[in-house]
């Protein structure tokens, strides 16, 4: 079978164009209004749908919800990531605009910036998470995946949620980190606090940063230098200190980055696998026939599942998307979740195929802010994959599953599994 | 159009014609070269497009930068003094004829 790769040609018209279209130029395209709520209980419960609607609306739509301009088709999600200087993230990711209310935190010095400030805290995180460190870390994330689920076959049936997507990435990254053991269960917390606080003012974001003080206490004392063990990640970063990358305030708010990002998406990412591996049992045995391609497997979920569902940017000026005009200082919101099941892109988009070309799919994002840690996230999926591979003749699903409700992040918050051994 | 030839780590070769101003790895992917991974897809991060260039085309590619110099560190096949991420090179009229060869693995 000879694998076909849909790609944005670059000789096709851009999809961004700059200064020539005003509101009332007939030039540009009418932009559809649709009553969706894109941070509604019932769209969460099955977002797909609406994805599509979103979709075949137009290139780009405006949700009367919320007051924001968003895009659903990969290839206006990908031209949005991929020029920050037209939508910045200095005025937040969320829906909240910095520019207009005040931040619920102080902002991220690495998500919430723009260059040139971006590119130097960036450039430290790089370092930090590179493939040599990969190279370090791989050996003890692999033996921490076989223990794992060797753990579980004895166990036989239990959630795979709690047990697996949350045990795992709980076992290696605050270790990882260089946390101290105390606390740790302050982690998933925050991080869900972090990623429903991009959402809109509805009850989910409300809620958690009403919760938010004993989470927010935590993670300010764990990225002190003094509290971070030597090796982590986050003395690695107060290294940087020392060699004038960055200043002594700066660490522990990129820290902070790690500890708001690094947890709960790779627990989505891991449970999105096993997820789907137990409902396509076809690619289970694929997979169990052919241990090369755990890491794709992992790549996969990541598309077909999208982990983190949306991003917010911001306008600097006004903008031509697709033909569609956008004024100066809207929030643009991206579908990241839909563009990665985009039929102009992807063959076959609501299949989970583990030997799929996957390279491209936004489910990390793209351009200057593309996930930082998507080399760790990788080699823990890729890790535990093929522990389950080796180990697990069959996962099989065996109560009711539900879903976990989050206004930026999709996941399940319990899934009943029972593993039979190889 | 550029021609690119990609020489597979079992020596097979594949001719592939480029657009001027495209990464050698974008050009890898839009004609489905298996021995390039590109996961991150371009943004100097995963080091998963290493390249071998030919020796009478390594004064043409470019410099390797500060970022991917220390990519190149943590590649999965060794690390030799030809190697590129071919992320990095961009594609023009001047290097029609380009000759790559892709190392073992990339992960």
């Amino acid at each position: 079978m000879v694998a076909t790769v849909t790609m944005a040609s670059p000789h096709t018209p851009p999809v961004l164009s700059f200064g020539g279209a005003l509101p009332n130029d007939l030039s540009s395209q009418p932009v559809v209004h649709l009553d969706v709520d894109p941070f509604a209980m019932d769209f969460f419960a099955d977002p797909h749908p609406t994805h599509e609607v979103l979709r075949e609306a137009g290139p780009v739509v405006y949700l009367d919800k919320w007051n924001v301009y968003a895009v659903a088709r990969y290839a206006e999600v990908h031209a949005v990531l991929n020029d920050p200087a037209t939508f910045c993230s200095s005025r937040g990711v969320g829906l909240s605009d910095f520019a207009r209310e005040k931040p619920w935190r102080p902002p991220s010095l690495i998500l919430e910036a723009d260059p040139p400030a971006h590119t130097r805290t960036r450039a430290v995180l790089n370092k930090v998470l590179s493939p040599a460190v990969m190279k370090q870390l791989r050996d003890g994330f692999a033996a921490a995946a076989d223990a794992k689920v060797d753990e579980l076959l004895e166990r036989r049936s239990f959630d795979a949620v709690a047990d697996l997507a949350e045990a795992y990435p709980l076992s290696v990254f605050p270790d990882a980190m260089g946390l101290q053991k105390e606390g740790r269960e302050n982690l998933l917390p925050y991080a869900g606090l972090v990623f429903n606080a991009f959402g809109p003012p509805n009850q989910l974001r409300q809620d958690a940063i009403e919760r938010s003080a004993p989470h927010q206490a935590y993670v300010a004392a764990q990225c002190q230098r003094d509290n971070l063990a030597p090796g982590g990640f986050g003395a690695c970063i107060h290294a940087r200190v020392d060699t004038g990358d960055i200043t002594a305030d700066e660490a522990p708010l990129l820290v902070r980055s790690l500890l708001s990002a690094g947890l709960d998406t790779t627990v989505n990412g891991i449970g999105a696998a096993v997820y789907c591996l137990a409902r396509y049992p076809e690619e289970f045995a694929r997979l169990r026939s052919d241990l090369s391609l755990a890491r794709n497997a992992f790549e996969e979920a990541v598309r077909f599942e999208s982990p983190v569902q949306t991003f917010f940017r911001t306008t600097t000026r006004d903008v031509e998307i697709s033909g569609c005009h956008v004024g100066e200082g809207e929030k643009v919101l991206m579908f990241l979740a839909a563009a990665n099941r985009d039929p102009r892109r992807w063959a076959d988009p609501e299949r989970y195929d583990i030997t799929r070309k996957t390279s491209g799919h936004v489910g990390f994002g793209s351009g200057i802010h593309m996930c930082v840690g998507q080399l760790v996230a990788r080699l823990e999926g890729e890790v535990m994959l093929s522990a389950l591979a080796r180990k697990v003749a069959s996962i099989e699903i065996t109560g009711d599953v539900k879903r976990r409700f989050n206004n930026t992040l999709r996941g399940l918050e319990s899934l009943p599994v029972t593993f039979t051994p190889a | 159009m550029p021609s690119i030839t990609f020489i597979h780590h079992d020596d097979h070769a594949e001719t592939v014609s480029a657009n001027d101003g495209d990464s050698v790895m974008y050009t890898a992917l839009l004609h489905g070269i298996d021995g390039i991974t590109g996961e991150c897809g371009g943004g100097a991060v995963c080091a998963t497009c290493h390249v071998y260039v030919d020796d009478n085309w390594l004064g043409k590619v470019g410099v390797v930068g500060a970022d991917e110099d220390e990519l190149l560190e943590g590649v999965a096949s060794d690390r030799l003094p030809n190697s590129r991420l071919s992320c990095q090179i961009k594609i023009t009229e001047a290097l029609d004829g380009l000759v790559l060869r892709l190392p073992e693995r990339q992960l």
